[in-house]
């Protein structure tokens, strides 16, 4: 403890250089989270798909709706412990351009089946369960529009139409929050019977859903009850399609393909780039002072000695530099989240990826350090002090 | 003072070799950024060439109001013959209309990259299709017989997704498809998709006698303003009509404010990061020829001239980066062919990245932006120091 003047004295020595070489490290890690936002933007909430989550769509096409006859069906296979539905609505508020994730659902089957993924009041669940006309919306869009719980919102739909052409007229029984670290924030959830009435008895979408949503006793037999679903459905007019919630999430976010990926391999590119370009300054600062590390020796420090105050100022500018780049990245993407308002509901700083940096930014302090103090030791110092 | 300024900077630039090391650093780390640049705004500049091919200035898109994109949208069979006889609606030689009534659907069919399951849309049109889309091509194979189960695939879907060649069966559901033919149509947003007879995917989607959108053929501008005023005026239907490029204008509006917003967020960040990178190896060259610059100036060297051939060094070693960072992404990205998710209609489309002369241009500037901003600090630094204390330095 007594030699950290001696490290201070050396930080301060080129300021200049150790300031620039800092900040280099600061954008580098950054842009780490950026990067680690990015991919799990891409990833599309992957790690949030339920685990003893299945969905059933339609095998042709997910455009297709499936009877809603299905739901006893699936409700009697050996293993489902519950299940729901959803129809894609496609609503947007006022303007075309406003729009947001809108499903017509059953209230009371959806809130078991999401009880994490949809947290509200035992209040508001009620009011919703028993309200014909009613709606939930996930806190980010609530406060985007500034409603509140009792307003009436006037939603316009782009798939389906209410037969005077005038907007859907929803009360809000609930804001819905999440427990779950980067949940979709932004959905609007209404009763399907709302829905139903302003479709045409007769007509070939009435009592028909986009999407079944049913839960297991045990995630093991997923691929079983699976299969067992799309059997019962074969050769029938609406085949089915059964897989895994995270199955389908997986599959979703490979349908934007390979540009994510690449993405994230250029910006990790260029963040391995910066890095180096900061740890061989690091570096290059220690292998000037190498006959001074002789001296030292001279003067009777031991090498592990040496080594430590080495090691300690490469470490000390690794770690104001990334973990400040670390800390404001976490801050600032927590705080502000998606940078495109809306387009991307998953972008996040996962918590666990915070721990890779700092393993990232003392791999860096440590590397940057260790090697020319390492050299520096190898020299007899007779040698290193006639080194220039 | 040319004289000074030629000699120290020719000194300082023979003498690179001779720091290899840290300047081979600085070189790659503006490479690098120019790299990402480059390859990120080329995804969004191969998104907007598609769309922009996709633009024919006489061709017009009528869709239910309300519905942003043809997935959402449905017309029914009688709304579908109101448009038809609209006026401004170009006719042929024999004077029937020419519009296409089309349906826009997906099938689940997989990507040929890691195999899953992706949403390949597939437009069932009318036989006047093909002169309302009038640079649309058959490149392989024959075009479909109206009246059967043949399909025509896009160039970029069938390099995107499996098994799509001239001759396969496909099986979507209870429908089993003979794929007849390939074709290309410049380039646009067309060639990711999959047609058929629209009678016959009318009854495949149980969608009785209606269709999400008529594609027409207008003769000039003014007739688009014709057109556009009877349909909006008439009351029998509640359509809009808008011309192709607004429309595909439209439908890569969120992927491309995506790929810009993240793509702008990197490319500024890495700047920052690589100016700062490129700063601290212009310091070390500084730092490490101290002495040496001390001995020139005390020779009778101007400040200036050190100033510039510092920056100079580093315009150099810049504009090196950014033609090596330039030259890479030209060769890995230029031409890539690559499909996404039209995030507006759920469904692929297909694209190729697009490296353009322009890019490579602003990149250019933006290393040498980098080179000067890099050298200037340590070039400053060069000309004001003390010139016995520097002589003095190690």
């Amino acid at each position: 403890m007594r030699f950290l003047p001696i490290v201070w004295r050396n930080l301060l020595r080129r300021k200049f250089r150790t300031f620039f070489t800092m900040g280099a490290i600061f954008f580098a890690f950054l842009l780490f989270g950026v990067l680690m936002a990015i991919r799990s933007a891409f990833s599309m909430g992957i790690d949030m798909a339920g685990q003893g989550r299945l969905m059933v769509i339609d095998k042709v096409s997910i455009i297709n709706p499936l009877p809603a006859s299905y739901e006893q069906q699936i409700k009697q296979v050996d293993g489902v412990t519950d299940i729901t539905h959803a129809n894609w609505f496609g609503g947007y508020y006022q303007d075309v351009r406003n729009q947001f994730a809108t499903f017509a659902t059953d209230p009371e089957s959806w809130l078991r089946v999401y009880p994490k993924e949809f947290d509200l009041p035992e209040d508001q669940k009620k009011a919703w369960i028993a309200d014909r006309t009613g709606a939930i919306v996930g806190a980010d869009t609530a406060k985007k529009y500034g409603w509140s719980v009792g307003q009436r919102v006037p939603i316009q739909g782009t798939i389906y139409r209410r037969p005077d052409g005038g907007p859907w007229e929803f009360t809000i029984d609930g804001i819905y929050d999440s427990k779950i670290k980067g949940a979709d924030k932004t959905n609007l959830l209404f009763n399907y019977q709302f829905l139903r009435e302003t479709i045409p008895e007769g007509s070939g979408f009435r009592d028909r859903y986009n999407w079944y949503v049913f839960t297991v006793s045990n995630p093991d037999r997923a691929p079983e009850i699976a299969a067992k679903i799309d059997a019962l459905f074969a050769n029938s007019p609406a085949e089915t399609k059964t897989n895994t919630e995270k199955n389908f999430v997986s599959d979703w976010a490979k349908q934007v393909g390979d540009i994510g990926q690449i993405m994230m391999w250029i910006v990790a590119m260029a963040m391995f780039t910066i890095l180096l370009v900061a740890g061989n300054t690091m570096a290059q600062a220690i292998r000037e002072r190498t006959n001074e590390l002789a001296v030292l020796k001279t003067l009777g420090f031991g090498e592990g000695r040496i080594l430590s105050l080495v090691l300690l100022e490469s470490v000390f500018i690794a770690v104001i530099g990334g973990g400040l780049g670390l800390a404001l990245s976490y801050v600032f993407i927590t705080m502000s989240g998606d940078p495109t308002h809306g387009l991307l509901p998953a972008f996040y700083f996962p918590s666990t990826q915070l721990v890779v940096g700092i393993g990232l930014v003392a791999m860096l302090g440590l590397a940057s350090g260790f090697l020319p103090a390492w050299q520096a030791s190898r020299l007899r110092i007779v040698d290193a002090l006639r080194r220039n | 003072m040319l004289s000074q300024i030629i000699a120290v900077t020719g000194v300082n630039i023979r003498s690179i070799p001779a720091r290899l090391g840290s300047s081979t650093v600085a070189v790659i780390g503006i490479a690098g950024v120019v790299l990402v640049f480059v390859a990120v705004l080329s995804i969004a500049e191969g998104v907007n060439a598609t769309m922009k091919a996709s633009s024919d200035p006489n061709l017009v898109l009528i869709l239910r109001s309300g519905s942003d994109t043809e997935m959402t949208s449905g017309l029914a069979g009688e709304a579908v013959r109101v448009i038809q006889d609209a006026p401004g609606i170009a006719r042929d030689a024999s004077g029937a209309p020419l519009t296409s009534p089309e349906l826009f659907v997906v099938v689940d069919h997989p990507l040929k990259r890691g195999g899953s399951a992706a949403n390949v849309p597939l437009r069932g049109v009318s036989p006047e299709a093909f002169q309302v889309h009038n640079r649309l091509k058959i490149v392989e194979g024959r075009n479909i017989e109206f009246g059967k189960n043949e399909i025509i695939a896009g160039r970029a879907a069938a390099q995107q997704f499996v098994n799509l060649n001239v001759g396969t069966t496909l099986k979507w559901g209870e429908n089993t498809w003979t794929l007849v033919g390939i074709f290309e149509e410049g380039g646009a947003v067309s060639e990711s998709e999959l047609w058929c007879d629209v009678k016959v995917l009318q009854p495949a989607y149980r969608r009785g006698n209606s269709y999400q959108s008529v594609y027409a053929r207008v003769s000039s501008g003014d007739s688009f303003q014709q057109l556009k005023d009877a349909l909006t005026s008439n009351p029998q239907i509640t359509v809009t009509p808008m011309r192709a490029a607004e429309y595909y204008g439209s439908q890569t509006e969120v992927l491309q404010r995506i790929i810009r917003t993240i793509g702008g967020i990197i490319a500024v960040l890495m700047g920052i990061g690589a100016v700062f990178g490129a700063v601290i190896t212009m310091y070390t060259a500084v730092a490490s020829r101290t002495r040496e610059i001390a001995t020139l100036r005390a020779l009778g060297f101007g400040s200036i001239p050190v100033v510039i051939s510092v920056l100079a060094e580093s315009i150099l070693l810049g504009s090196i980066g950014g033609i090596i960072g330039g030259a890479i992404a030209w060769l890995a990205f230029d031409g890539y062919q690559t499909a996404t998710m039209n995030f507006q209609s759920f469904s692929q489309i297909a694209f190729s990245f697009a490296v353009t002369p322009q890019l490579l241009l602003t990149a250019l500037l933006i290393s040498l932006v980098m080179g000067t901003a890099g050298g200037l600090l340590p070039a400053i630094r060069a000309a004001t120091l003390p010139v016995v204390t520097a002589l003095r330095e190690l």
